[in-house]
């Protein structure tokens, strides 16, 4: 069965800082990121959608210990928001200094760009994430 | 479905880096398991390996088959488990089903892994590759990190205060250290404070470097027989009441449940089925303490205390010997250090023990049920099971 939204498709449109979905057309739910079936019915009847990318932070760390060729990006902050549509989504969180931030940003509004991680020796190429900033 | 013993286990001592491979420290553990269960390498009908890092670690892919042909056990089937952190479970559960179905008698399961050899930036790089590689890790995600998010998140969501739950977690450290140094097979046999895991350094806020289990090198193995078999060999077979495994996709398919992670509570709740048992009959467990936080998210999940509730009881002394229900007692991930491949059948040694009354001054004086909860990745596999005493 053909994919409605690859990650190559997700990820292209996400260096446009354009963060694409899949509605379902038999529930109604929003998936991303994308999978072949819907994430509430697993139905496949499923349209692409673009996302407004603005939601608020449910949770967030800052990372002091980084992977082997990330060194350089430390300290980053991590968090997960929750978009407008409803689904979580994982990226990192600029404008902000990373020694700072505590729990007080949970809840806070956040809107979307984007940053690349431009892959290593073990990944399948560059991978875009959002990046949030307090809105 | 035939009942299945646990007869003979082993374990080599965890470590930080050292010199033996995957496959000899396996081996190790398996030839103790072996010994212990009177049987003979050519006893051996199938082998079931958990090892996750030998291809990053050694440049070492398919260990298993090396495995059965260093041990003596040449050519039976050799299977690997990659299921992150709980690939030794997940090895164990497969082993227990082909015996339970009557196609194997005599089986070996187990693991080992070679972590601490590979360095911490090059560990955290592999052991990120547990998370999801499209959707998680190009935010930088690392397995503190993972729990990190989840501990912000137990925070707000329970209403414990930061401060107060970084005490709880520091209190497990404690625990942790204190069986461990009481577990000549532990990687920290030394006791620590809560100051000191407090003054750590920070990994991933708010996960200090005391609540965050080590880097470790490691093997583990143990024997299961059928039952008729088993009487033959031991008066003290260790019958396997209860199995449960299930899997989830990234942190953020699982919103609907965090801090909880569902694939624990569907996987207890199989096996709790499966045993006709419940929390209040298991009387030690060994249960997936990757960083203090995941402790008590465990404990909740696995229906021992309310939601939001666990660290209370890890104040009041509930989770040591004498409390409600003694957790970690072989110094769990944190102090007897968690080679990832070998963790969930180290756990199984640990039970087995304890059942047996083996563990000396950590001892549960007549523990006759016993429980592991082993965890892999972000929640992608999660593997529970449940042993009991057959004397």
């Amino acid at each position: 069965m053909e994919h409605k939204l690859s990650f190559k498709q997700y990820n292209e449109a996400l260096k446009q800082n354009k963060l694409l979905g899949l509605k379902c057309k038999g529930c109604g739910a929003v998936t991303v990121p994308p999978r072949i079936v819907c994430s509430q019915c697993a139905g496949s009847d499923m349209e692409v959608v673009e996302l407004s990318g603005s939601g608020k932070i449910q949770t967030f760390t800052t990372v002091f210990v980084a992977p082997e060729g990330r060194e350089s990006e430390c300290p980053y902050v991590i968090v997960i928001a929750e978009l407008d549509e409803g689904p979580w989504i994982m990226g990192n969180l600029t404008g902000i200094d990373p020694n700072q931030v505590t729990m007080d940003i949970m809840g806070k509004k956040v809107k979307m760009a984007h940053a690349v991680f431009p892959g290593d020796k073990y990944s399948a190429g560059d991978e875009a994430r959002p990046l949030f900033s307090l809105a | 479905m035939r009942k299945v013993a646990v007869v003979g286990v082993g374990m080599t001592k965890f470590s930080g880096k050292q010199e033996k491979t995957a496959v000899e420290l396996f081996a190790e553990a398996a030839l103790d398991a072996l010994n212990e269960a009177n049987l003979k390498p050519k006893d051996i009908q199938a082998l079931f390996m958990g090892n996750v890092l030998s291809d990053f670690a050694e440049g070492q892919s398919q260990a298993q088959a090396f495995v059965a042909d260093y041990i003596g056990a040449s050519h039976v089937p050799a299977n690997r488990y990659e299921n992150a952190c709980a690939s030794a479970s997940a090895a164990f559960r497969d082993a227990f089903l082909w015996v339970a179905s009557g196609f194997y008698d005599i089986v070996l399961a187990g693991g080992s892994e070679t972590a601490a050899k590979m360095g911490t930036p090059l560990a955290t790089r592999t052991f990120a590759m547990a998370s999801d590689s499209r959707y998680e890790y190009p935010a930088g995600i690392t397995f503190p990190g993972v729990f990190a998010l989840l501990a912000h998140l137990y925070s707000r969501t329970y209403g414990v205060p930061l401060e107060r739950l970084k005490k709880q977690m520091a209190q497990i450290t404690v625990n942790s250290h204190y069986y461990g140094a009481r577990n000549p097979k532990a990687q920290f046999q030394k006791e620590i404070t809560i100051d000191d895991v407090l003054n750590s350094f920070m990994v991933c806020q708010p996960l200090q470097l005391y609540d965050c289990c080590p880097f470790s090198d490691g093997g583990s193995a143990v024997m299961m027989v059928s039952e008729d078999i088993a009487k033959k060999l031991t008066s003290k077979p260790v019958y396997v009441a209860g199995v449960g495994q299930a899997s989830a996709g990234n942190l953020l398919s699982q919103k609907e449940y965090l801090p909880r992670l569902r694939s624990r509570e569907l996987a207890a709740e199989q096996s709790y089925k499966m045993s006709g048992l419940g929390p209040k009959d298991i009387d030690v467990i060994e249960l997936h303490d990757c960083f203090s936080i995941a402790t008590l998210i465990a404990l909740e999940g696995l229906g021992f205390f309310e939601y939001g509730k666990s660290g209370e009881a890890v104040e009041k002394g509930e989770t040591k010997i004498g409390g409600k229900i003694p957790v970690n007692l072989s110094g769990g991930l944190k102090a007897k250090g968690h080679p990832i491949g070998a963790t969930g059948t180290a756990q199984v040694y640990e039970i087995v023990r304890q059942l047996r009354g083996e563990c000396g001054e950590r001892q549960v004086e007549g523990a006759k049920v016993g429980m592991t909860d082993t965890l892999g990745g972000d929640g992608g596999t999660l593997c529970n099971i449940i042993l009991k005493r057959g004397w």
